[in-house]
């Protein structure tokens, strides 16, 4: 029985053991999100609508919603409204798909849910990766995404990084980036910048999810009263069985 | 006589209406010792109702086209009333129907519930479980996203494997050569009408066969054996209203709070109910790095995995993936065993059937990880045990030393 014993646990240990492969190449910094920061989303807009919109779409995305984070429909019309007429319109863009590959090699993607497949922290980390490559065409790379065909869009804020490599076995891989020319803003407030706009980017990804949540406790709370009354039903029911 | 009476006299002239009642509800007669485990059968109902009811405000604002698909479910996530609670219901429903239906599959092996006189009904659950994986497989691609093109691509592909018309049969199953808007077109067809047709009329065989022979219990035992003399009322059945619909209401409500603690606090799960490749729209061109089906499919995917290529060809693996499944329509005549319930059973059922259940989670575990050789090593392992558990029952079950069970039902 006891060889039956260890045999059993043996099964469940093995999947763990099967794990014991890969895992992943790149380091993810956190993200900076807090949804109930209308400020900071405000401010994320700002930057997607300035930096973002011109080359991606947020084709699900409708600039009246905005008003979710606390914007105003004149502040909206007076601030943000670049490439559209009415604050009812999609974020779409002027460029199209054909332009985009023939100008970076790919088709720069919608950004609506870019938040949902990608996650905060790769965006994060990826936003503020962008390091000086003359190899590359647009002379940028990027520490999480090899080879991008994105340049660094936002390169006079954040200034110029170059790579401090470090070896490791046969390979040299990037340890950290350094400031070679500094840009218009601090590294520490570039990293606040991106902050509010990969916050931004998780809020538009799914602009329902803090009423979802508010709800959610909502419908528990009832659920929760609802066991008691079916619970001491079933017991009443239940008393003449046996 | 009252008007109600009345109406009732005049309508039961015409249509069985009170007998319905009385034969499935008030005077169908269930065994008193149902457990826990006795709750899914009516929740995967409950989920099915939940199904068809989302479905159908989803298919208002859906819409089946390659190039409008992807968006639509934005639009319905972001401009519809209430879309979003629609779609995240329809989507966390289709992952807890599963869960639902492995726990009642799993209820049926631990008592036996398949063993005689229950064969067909375990046949048509056999029936029903694979046509919701169908169903789920069709309305995975709807989407739109990189996972529904991927992952129907390796699908079809696996009919692709079949000698000699495999080819032929793939492109008559998408109507291209590729996945592309015919593809979707008509899996929304069959998803939306087809398949719920099919599954509502299994379901209502499953229940009419499983009322005409009454319901299995923890013990095991037939409570019809026994009955009393005068009314002929099974000594240890009670009537299925009122009692088992307010136990059943209880059990609702506490799944119901699993279901919106999923649905409003995590409704990704995590990955696993929605991909984040999913929120990439389909791209034929561009291979994803990791094509991993949803939890659901993934035990048997890792068995599909776990057989090596014949000749360059994947056919044994989808051969045997087939294999895991049919052996569940036999094995109401595999099991040999003197009674029904593991409560009786002797220790060697008990060991197969752990081990069948440790290896089917990790198939399932292992069916989510990309290939690697360590892997596929422990996924052949898993396969020959799950395989092992259907084709040696017959040996194990006549051998078991089993305990005598009880007369009656016990607690």
């Amino acid at each position: 029985m006891k060889r039956v014993k260890n045999f059993l646990f043996l099964l469940l240990a093995m999947p763990a053991l099967a794990m014991a492969a890969g895992g992943h190449s790149v380091p993810l910094d956190k993200a900076p999100v807090n949804l109930a920061d209308h400020e900071s989303l405000q401010r994320g807009a700002r930057m997607f609508v300035n930096y973002c919109l011109n080359c991606h779409s947020a084709a699900a995305m409708r600039y009246s919603r905005l008003q979710d984070i606390g914007l105003t429909e004149d502040q909206i019309k007076e601030n943000l409204l670049f490439s559209a007429e009415k604050p009812g319109e999609l974020m779409k863009i002027g460029m199209t798909k054909a332009d985009g590959k023939a100008w970076f090699g790919a088709t720069p993607p919608d950004l609506s849910v870019i938040a949902r497949s990608r996650g905060a922290d790769w965006l994060y980390t990826y936003l503020r990766g962008f390091y000086r490559d003359d190899t590359r065409a647009t002379g940028w790379n990027n520490t999480v995404f090899d080879k991008v065909g994105m340049p660094h869009v936002m390169w006079s804020l954040q200034g110029e990084m170059v790579p401090v490599y470090k070896r490791d076995g046969e390979h040299e891989t990037i340890a950290r980036l350094e400031l070679a020319k500094p840009g218009s803003v601090t590294l520490a407030e570039y990293d606040a910048m991106v902050g509010d706009l990969v916050n931004y980017l998780v809020w538009m990804g799914e602009p329902v999810q803090v009423q979802r949540k508010q709800l959610g406790v909502i419908v528990l709370l009832f659920l929760a009263g609802f066991f008691v009354v079916a619970y001491y039903l079933k017991k009443e029911f239940w008393k003449d069985v046996h | 006589m009252s008007a109600m009476q009345k109406l009732m006299g005049w309508i039961d002239d015409r249509l069985p209406l009170t007998a319905t009642y009385k034969a499935h509800l008030s005077e169908y007669y269930a065994p008193k010792n149902f457990n826990f485990w006795y709750f899914f059968g009516s929740l995967a109902l409950l989920v099915l109702v939940i199904q068809i009811v989302t479905g159908i405000f989803l298919t208002m604002n859906y819409k089946p086209d390659a190039e409008l698909a992807f968006l639509s479910v934005e639009y319905i996530m972001r401009d519809v009333e209430w879309g979003w609670l629609i779609r995240y219901i329809h989507s966390t429903g289709a992952s807890m129907f599963f869960v639902v239906v492995y726990l009642h599959m799993f209820r049926g092996l631990m008592y036996g519930s398949y063993r005689k006189p229950r064969e067909l009904i375990w046949i048509f659950g056999v029936l029903i479980y694979l046509m919701l994986m169908a169903e789920a497989f069709l309305g995975y691609l709807l989407p739109w996203g990189q996972m529904s093109y991927w992952g129907a691509q390796v699908i079809v592909n696996l009919f692709a494997a079949v000698p000699i018309i495999g080819e032929d049969l793939s492109i008559w199953i998408r109507g291209d050569y590729v996945i592309s808007d015919a593809t979707l077109n008509r899996f929304f067809a069959f998803h939306v009408i087809a398949l719920p047709l099919v599954l509502i009329a299994l379901v209502v065989v499953h229940l009419v066969a499983l009322h005409e022979v009454g319901s299995n219990n923890p013990d095991g035992v037939e409570i019809k054996k026994k009955k009393d003399p005068k009314t002929g009322i099974p000594l240890d059945g009670i009537p299925f209203h009122p009692y088992y619909t307010v136990k059943d209401i209880v059990g609702v409500v506490v799944f119901l709070m699993v279901f919106s603690a999923i649905l409003f606090f995590a409704p990704e799960m995590g990955g696993y109910f929605l991909e984040a490749a999913n929120f990439v729209p389909a791209d034929p061109l561009k291979t994803p790095e990791h094509i991993a089906p949803l939890w659901y499919f993934t035990p048997f995917y890792a068995i599909l995995r776990a057989v090596p290529p014949l000749f360059g060809s994947q056919f044994p693996g989808v051969v045997a993936m087939g294999l895991s499944i049919v052996l569940l329509f036999f094995l109401p005549w595999l099991d040999r065993g003197k009674v029904k319930s593991i409560r009786y059973r002797g220790p060697i059922y008990k060991v197969f059937l752990a081990a069948f259940i440790i290896s089917f989670i990790g198939l399932g575990y292992l069916g989510l990880l990309p290939s690697t050789p360590v892997a596929t090593i422990f996924a052949q392992v898993f396969s020959v045990i799950y395989f092992l558990f259907f084709l040696l029952m017959p040996w194990y079950t006549s051998i078991d030393k089993t305990k005598p069970e009880p007369e009656r039902v016990t607690g």
